[in-house]
């Protein structure tokens, strides 16, 4: 903390007119810099993976090479004779009758038992003093497998005589699923699909595939854990939920959960894929055997095992309209392989049902949306949640849609798009501005980028530089057989948690006089991933109790729960939290300047008042005292949980309900050029405009929309994990097979940020996170399409794609 | 085995390292200089960029011998590197004894006023700077290879076009930012660096 010379105080009672514009700096709605961007920059920022403690062990996974097997045996005697092994632990060794976890349903073994259903799945630990020697010592672990029939897809899975992943399922969804292998079903059915469809003058359907998509945060699967000397354990840790970590590791290491004490050190990104568990509990494990701390860190292979990928999906779309381009109906059925775990499939299926038609006006639709078990690797949460698969199918949609009533893609769209008060399939009205038409126009308006940027003019006519070109400095073309494209698409994200879940968020605000200073002090369970939360955190204290100071505790399980950093919810509820809580706290201040001051001058009594620049002053601009004078020798400090307000779950059989809490539009506008010839494709350009309520920190909110976009880019052409349909084994779990955008793989991503406020949200704003990353995606394969004329009805698009080889 | 070399412009040694030890571990887990960062451990993505005498590399993929009586600047001693760039010894320095991490440190986070993050402007170095002005860090896992690929960069381009700062960065993967701004922090330090020449 850095000191401060005492603020000359205004002597309480001597009015006196603060100017126009001296607000507190660095509130909401400015672009603040981050508090943790000088530690990151300078190298001092501790991540998980950098958590290191005076004598400790290093602990290792054990996975398994097959996808689906009968363990026969599990032999450890080489390993535990290892010199420099500490603890070799298999299921046997777990300590508590719970040996599942699960994020809604607990169907994943901590460590194998009896069978492995996914290739990767950990099968034993080990724990000794230098990270060679674990992973040596486990390669000497013999396990016996008798491996089982795969399923892979949704024929294999629901086949006569089909083997099931779990055998006697008793979790709440098996009552209305029509297969033991599908995780849960949604229907939604509004209007009438089939009547409608006999009005339309044109129809159009495509099958759809969206292939495995991988979060690829920089910062692998990391912690520390330490035992403490009540028989409990400390874990730093990278997590997007300490509090959701907590309730699953706490069972099945036996202990009460105040004996896990948890807190989140440096997470290098998540964008959903630290929403499960991935070695929390291992290294807790390791821990309490060993006496030790244990750290553990998974390298880019592990990481690819260690979580959880977006589901990869199969659509079929069918589309009407009338001569005039209005929506008849939609029916679509949409079937994600959710893997040899639920994790998250459950939610992925009512998102992806509940937005499957995207943020268009249609009465009548008939949709179906499943998650499968399958022998493939887990898939849970990533950024866009189900939504993203619809996106790419609808938006493909309406442009073959367009296509077949000769008109304008974009116009189409905005012929039908959604406005405020228009319903969901599932019945909810939209009743917030929903400006899909403005924001399609906005990216349409845009000036395009220059044609052939890649040719210049020199002294002998032209030149051309090849790191412009599809292929760049691989000098595959020098221009010839290259073509331009452009493509539009726009989306539509739920933000929060839906379907009558209790989505709560807790802050605890602190405000003292530190060396005659006012100083907040905001503390949350919030994962900061990356996102910046602690940034708006702080901006809202600054806002609210008019200090400039403010600390922000580390996130920890001493504090209530903030639910997830997921959802693009974080700012909308634990920022709602911290403005409740801010909230209070004036409120006591005021209470606490009234007894000091209150006689000497009538306004505070009488004016309503407000803390500005470290003063209390009156909404006429009269400064009444500082704050520092009213609090010193007293601390306010307040917790309180904040709620939004609540869903309800969707009906099993119709879909119909009031189920989720605000939405999120983006648009995009994608121009690319392709190399016909190899099938190269580069992305010129990819224009972006959404709808964010209220910018609170617009420097942030820009970045995380270029951020999303990418991610977007990433699968439309290059990203996707490949397994094997014969033995469900993963190909690619590397950096050098699968593959992420790149700085040059990624072109401008210009962003037209619009502000209309959803009057039900703090402050007006709406979630922003994922939203761009829904309609980046089918923007990019418009635009390809656009370029070569052919259909591309699967993403990532591959060369052999584009060249029909 | 024993090993000798220079850390930002510090004498270390380290002993009973294991011939198949990277530099990026000896440095992370013996040296406590864990700001180089371990995204692939296969040389993919750039996290762990150091110079070696000068050279920008893939420190895991450097084995912890071939380090041996060299020079290594990390981020640490990023800013520092920068002060002493014309110095006949570059990065020799580190007078101040604050190129070293502390743990304890690296938890607090504070949000000060704006004007005081500004303030402290003066202990970075110039793409640091940048970085943190422009929004270029977020997660901020792949920063610290970045600002050492990017520093090079400058040093020996210093007006780079854009399609110079893309290819000196290809090698470097961000999962957060989209990269926009990170072109606009190099652009933004360049243009730094210009304003001070003049
Ligand atoms: S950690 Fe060295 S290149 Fe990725
Ligand atoms: S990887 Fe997170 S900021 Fe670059």
């Amino acid at each position: 903390m850095a000191l401060h010379p005492r603020a000359a105080s205004v002597p309480a009672g001597t009015p006196t007119r603060i100017t126009q514009g001296s607000q507190t700096r660095g509130g909401i709605g400015e672009s603040t810099l981050r508090p943790d961007g000088t530690l990151k920059v300078t190298g001092e920022f501790a991540y998980s993976s950098d958590m290191w403690h005076e004598d400790m062990l290093w602990g290792h996974t054990l996975r398994s090479t097959v996808a689906h097997a009968e363990i026969r045996s599990i032999d450890i005697g080489e390993a535990v004779a290892t010199p420099g092994v500490y603890a070799v632990l298999t299921y046997d060794d777990l300590p508590a009758a719970m040996k599942n976890y699960g994020l809604e349903i607990q169907d994943t073994p901590v460590l194998a038992h009896g069978k492995v259903r996914h290739h990767g799945e950990p099968v034993a630990l080990v724990a000794a003093d230098h990270p060679e020697t674990a992973r040596r010592a486990a390669a000497k672990i013999r396990i016996d497998y008798a491996e089982l029939p795969v399923v892979t897809d949704e024929a294999s899975a629901t086949a006569p005589g089909a083997v099931l992943v779990h055998e006697g399922r008793t979790d709440h969804h098996i009552g209305h699923v029509p297969h033991p292998n599908i995780v849960h079903r949604q229907p939604i059915v509004r209007g009438d699909a089939d009547a409608a469809a006999a009005r339309a003058d044109v129809i159009v359907t495509g099958d759809y595939v969206f292939g495995m998509q991988d979060q690829a945060f920089l910062g692998p699967e990391s912690g520390l854990a330490v035992p403490s000397e009540d028989g409990g354990v400390e874990l730093y840790v990278a997590t997007q939920w300490l509090h959701s970590d907590l309730r699953q590791i706490a069972p099945v290491l036996g202990l009460p959960e105040d004996k896990v004490r948890m807190t989140l050190s440096g997470v290098g990104g998540a964008f959903g894929g630290r929403e499960d568990l991935s070695m929390q509990i291992h290294a807790c494990l390791l821990a309490l055997r060993t006496g030790k701390p244990v750290k553990m860190v998974y390298n880019r292979f592990e990481s690819f095992f260690g979580h959880v990928h977006r589901h990869p999906a199969k659509l079929r779309y069918e589309h009407g309209a009338t001569r005039d381009g209005k929506l008849t109906h939609v029916k679509c059925r949409i079937v994600l392989d959710g893997g040899a775990y639920a994790s998250a499939s459950p939610a992925v299926v009512g998102n992806a049902s509940s937005l499957a038609v995207g943020p268009y006006v249609v009465e009548d639709v008939d949709i179906e949306a499943i998650a499968l078990y399958s022998n493939n690797p887990p898939c849970g949460a990533m950024r866009g949640f189900g939504a993203v698969q619809a996106c790419f199918a609808y938006e493909a949609q309406m442009d073959k849609l367009a296509a077949a009533l000769d008109m304008d893609p974009v116009e189409l769209r905005q012929l039908n798009a959604m406005e405020q008060g228009t319903l969901l399939p599932t019945g909810q009205p939209v009743d917030s501005p929903a400006p899909v038409a403005e924001l399609l126009r906005r990216v349409k308006a845009r000036p395009l980028p220059p044609e052939q940027q890649w040719l210049s003019a020199d002294a002998d006519g032209s030149s051309v530089d090849v790191r412009a070109l599809p292929g760049g400095l691989s000098n595959t073309t020098h221009g010839e057989g290259v073509v331009r494209g452009v493509g539009y698409a726009v989306g539509l994200k739920n933000v929060g948690f839906s379907e009558g879940f209790d989505d709560y968020s807790t802050a605890r605000v602190r405000m003292e006089v530190i060396n005659g200073e006012p100083v907040a002090t905001v503390h949350t369970a919030m994962a900061e991933v990356g996102q910046g939360g602690v940034t708006v955190h702080a901006q809202i204290a600054r806002t609210e109790l008019g200090v400039s100071q403010v600390t922000i505790h580390p996130a920890d399980t001493q504090v209530g729960s903030a639910g997830s950093t997921s959802a693009s919810r974080q700012t909308y509820v634990t920022g709602g939290a911290v403005k409740n809580s801010c909230e209070a706290v004036r409120e006591q201040v005021l209470e606490i300047g009234r007894r000091k001051f209150g006689t000497y001058h009538p306004a505070w009594a009488t004016a309503e008042l407000l803390l500005e620049s470290g003063k209390v002053v009156t909404d006429g601009g009269e400064v009444l005292a500082s704050l520092a004078d009213v609090l010193e020798g007293e601390a306010v400090d307040v917790e309180l949980e904040w709620r939004h307000r609540p869903t309800e779950a969707f009906d099993l059989r119709t879909g119909q309900g009031n189920g989720h809490v605000q939405y999120s539009f983006a648009a995009h506008r994608a121009v690319v050029e392709v190399d016909t010839e190899l099938g190269l494709v580069k992305v010129i350009e990819l224009a972006c405009a959404q709808d964010v309520g209220k910018a609170l920190n617009p420097l942030s909110v820009v970045g995380q929309i270029q951020g999303g976009t990418t991610q977007g880019l990433g699968v439309a052409v290059m990203e996707e994990i490949i397994v094997d349909p014969r033995t469900a084994k993963v190909r690619n779990p590397s950096f050098t097979d699968y593959l992420i955008p790149t700085i040059l793989d990624t072109p401008t991503i210009p962003v037209d940020v619009l502000e209309l406020a959803d009057d039900h949200a703090p402050y007006g704003l709406r979630g922003i996170g994922e939203a761009p990353t829904l309609s980046s995606t089918p923007a990019v394969l418009a635009a390809i399409r656009n370029a070569t004329g052919l259909e591309l009805n699967r993403t990532p698009v591959r060369p052999e794609h584009i060249t029909g080889t | 085995m024993r090993v000798n070399f220079t850390v930002n412009g510090r004498k270390q040694e380290a002993d009973d390292v294991w011939e198949g030890e990277s530099l990026l571990y000896v440095l992370r887990e013996r040296m406590g200089l864990p700001g180089s960062k371990n995204a692939c451990e296969q040389g993919e993505c750039g996290s762990c960029t150091v110079r070696l005498d000068g050279v920008p590399v893939c420190s895991c993929l450097v084995a912890a011998g071939q380090a041996e009586g060299r020079e290594i600047v990390t981020v640490e001693g990023l800013a520092d590197y920068a002060r002493h760039r014309d110095d006949a010894h570059p990065g020799a320095g580190c007078a101040a004894g604050t190129c070293g991490t502390s743990l304890d440190q690296a938890k607090r986070r504070q949000a000060g006023p704006p004007d005081e993050q500004g303030a402290e402007a003066a202990e970075l170095s110039p793409i640091q700077q940048a970085f943190i002005d422009a929004g270029a860090v977020q997660c901020g896992f792949c920063t610290p290879g970045l600002l050492v690929a990017a520093d090079e960069l400058l040093e020996t381009h210093p007006s780079p076009s854009d399609q110079d700062i893309r290819e000196a960065l290809s090698g470097n993967l961000c999962r957060c930012t989209g990269y926009e701004k990170i072109l606009d922090a190099v652009r933004l330090a360049a243009a730094r660096q210009e304003e001070t020449v003049r």
